[in-house]
């Protein structure tokens, strides 16, 4: 995957942010994506369409707070590829992981800059930031989360369960 | 091998005799829950995966489904996605089912009606889930997707977490309530201090506080970025199961030599009452510095599924009685349930809090995530005993968010500024 990084070196990022409730009472993707981050910042969306901006770097406990779904759904459907933070809130992570959006525990997000071009080769777990031709290692994925990735989500996943044990 | 509860429960749960925390298993759950704002995705992940198979719901009697978050409906839209839990409920036979009226906010309303119980493993789709760890299930928050999925399979992968013990010791002073506690231990640690584990609570004061108390705090530990919150039942949980259910369950505690990532010693004696300021629930404050800052309010909260049960509910009235609400002030009191309505009426509460200019909402989440009933505008400011105090979580992105205790959240609302009940 290769993809252009848009930062946001603020820590908590947490799912109010990430999408406000007052846009909880759809589930359209492309709805919760135009009201994606807008209370951190407003033009987001703007930004990601304009420059093509497709890998999220922020700092710790992103996506801290609520259970809603509907968080990485925005993230994803407003083009975002990948999320790389030195760390993620449970639910979040889980939520991201079900629904086939890669997300990454990296701790020197200082490396990777609005405008880097990033190459993220997932299954080694490698992160090349292109403009300064550097290689990081990252956490790897464990390999029971990305059985689920590889069926691009929960949903087949499940769908292979039940196809083979029940 | 030396276990924590929580590691016992989740191996007892899952085919690996030998799991231990890091361990990623498949657990078998024993019940699963989702609301108006989450079950419309779970709803539609379901339907996803059986389409073309001759699966179901692995057990109709198993699902709880709550509309709590934005009903009665405050607008079309929360009508429409009401609507799909309820056709879905009647076309599966989702038996408890929870229509308004008949219900209220989820971790008030499932232990009452005695759904959980311990030594359970509990999902629901709402990250305030980890609430039941008071009763000493093991009980977490997931996504809507985990939903959908564990509403067919009867299982969810989940990775056994390492533990934090917690040992409070010492004395609770005055107006110390379960609430200031975990306020304290988030103060502490952080809102990533538990990022991923369990938090044990456990030591001579969590042995004498009632389960509202518990409840409180199991219900924030997901503040800390906890897997679940967990308390080993005693006599006091075996009372209130007693009182509401009369199935049989399973008690598990924690080895003497079981192994935690920490172990974190709380002298409760030094524990005042607190309040966490603006914008996250570390930002922990003791009254006694809070006092002399004459924060104004504009609106108090007193409910929610952190503080909105019964007991709460007299610690407020016990405060408010011959009392006015500040003339500047709007204070909006809901209690939990329905049931916990009706029995704050028959106790004469209700009346106290209507005489002292306060009004009482029909059971809902409404104002504690910005969703109705008491939205903040810009520049105002609210003392609230819900459990978060994010940037914009109760409406403007510029208004403010204080959380606390009822007390506190009392007391305020009549002097219309934070303030000790102690000045009352």
């Amino acid at each position: 995957m290769i993809g252009t990084v848009i930062r946001y070196n603020i820590k908590d990022i947490n799912t109010d942010l990430i999408i406000p409730a007052r846009y909880l009472t759809k589930t359209d993707p492309d709805y919760l994506a135009q009201h994606c981050m807008e209370d951190l910042d407003s033009k987001f969306t703007q930004k990601l369409k304009i420059n093509n901006y497709s890998i999220l770097v922020a700092g710790s406990n992103f996506g801290c707070g609520s259970s809603r779904e509907q968080a990485p759904i925005a993230i994803k459907a407003a083009g975002i590829k990948c999320i790389i933070a030195p760390s993620f809130a449970r639910i979040f992570f889980r939520n991201s992981i079900n629904i086939g959006l890669p997300i990454l525990e990296f701790n020197e997000i200082e490396n990777f800059n609005t405008d880097d071009t990033l190459e993220i080769r997932l299954d080694e777990g490698i992160i090349k930031n292109k403009k300064i031709s550097i290689e990081y290692r990252v956490k790897k994925i464990p390999p029971f989360l990305q059985e689920i990735i590889s069926a691009d989500g929960l949903i087949n996943y499940t769908k292979k369960i039940i196809g083979k044990f029940l | 091998m030396h276990l924590t509860i929580t590691e016992k429960i989740l191996r007892s749960h899952c085919d690996d005799n030998n799991a231990v925390a890091g361990d990623f298993i498949l657990a078998d759950i024993d019940k699963c829950l989702a609301n108006d704002i989450t079950a419309p995705i779970a709803i539609e992940v379901f339907e996803k995966i059986i389409e073309g198979t001759d699966h179901s719901l692995f057990d109709n009697t198993k699902i709880i489904l709550t509309p709590d978050h934005f009903t009665p409906n405050k607008d079309v839209a929360s009508a429409e996605q009401c609507e799909i839990l309820r056709n879905f409920a009647y076309k599966y036979d989702v038996i408890n089912y929870f229509e308004v009226g008949r219900g209220g906010i989820e971790h008030c309303l499932i232990p009452e009606q005695g759904l959980v119980k311990p030594g359970d493993v509990f999902i629901g789709a709402d990250s305030h889930t980890c609430t039941y760890g008071a009763l000493g299930a093991f009980s977490t928050g997931v996504g809507s997707t985990d939903l959908g999925s564990a509403m067919v399979l009867g299982k969810c992968w989940l990775k056994i977490p390492e533990s934090i013990k917690f040992i409070f010791s010492g004395h609770l002073n005055k107006w110390v309530s379960g609430k200031d506690l975990i306020l304290y231990t988030i103060g502490k640690i952080g809102v990533d201090g538990a990022t991923y584990k369990a938090m044990e609570f456990t030591g001579e004061i969590i042995k004498g506080l009632s389960m509202a108390n518990r409840f409180t705090m199991c219900n924030m530990a997901i503040e800390a970025g906890a897997k679940n919150g967990i308390i080993t039942p005693d006599n006091i949980t075996e009372d209130y199961m007693k009182k509401v259910s009369g199935d049989q369950y399973n008690i598990f505690n924690s080895d003497n030599k079981a192994e935690y990532s920490d172990i974190i010693e709380i002298d409760c004696t030094r524990v005042e009452p607190q309040v966490a300021f603006p914008s996250l629930p570390e930002n922990a404050k003791p009254i006694s510095e809070v006092n002399n800052m004459r924060i104004e309010i504009d609106q108090s909260i007193i409910g929610s599924c952190t503080n909105g049960r019964i007991e709460d509910l007299r610690i407020a009235a016990n405060i408010l009685k011959n009392q006015k609400i500040n003339h500047k002030i709007r204070c909006i009191v809901i209690p939990g349930t329905q049931n916990i309505y009706l029995q704050a009426l028959k106790e004469g509460l209700i009346e106290i809090f209507i005489d002292a200019g306060a009004i009482v909402s029909t059971p809902t989440c409404g104002p504690c995530l910005g969703g109705y009933m008491g939205i903040l505008g810009a520049g105002e400011r609210a003392i609230s005993t819900t459990n978060r105090n994010f940037m914009g979580r109760m409406g403007h992105v510029e208004s403010e968010v204080y959380l606390s205790s009822p007390a506190i959240a009392s007391a305020s609302a009549v002097k219309g500024y934070i303030t000790s009940p102690e000045y009352i």
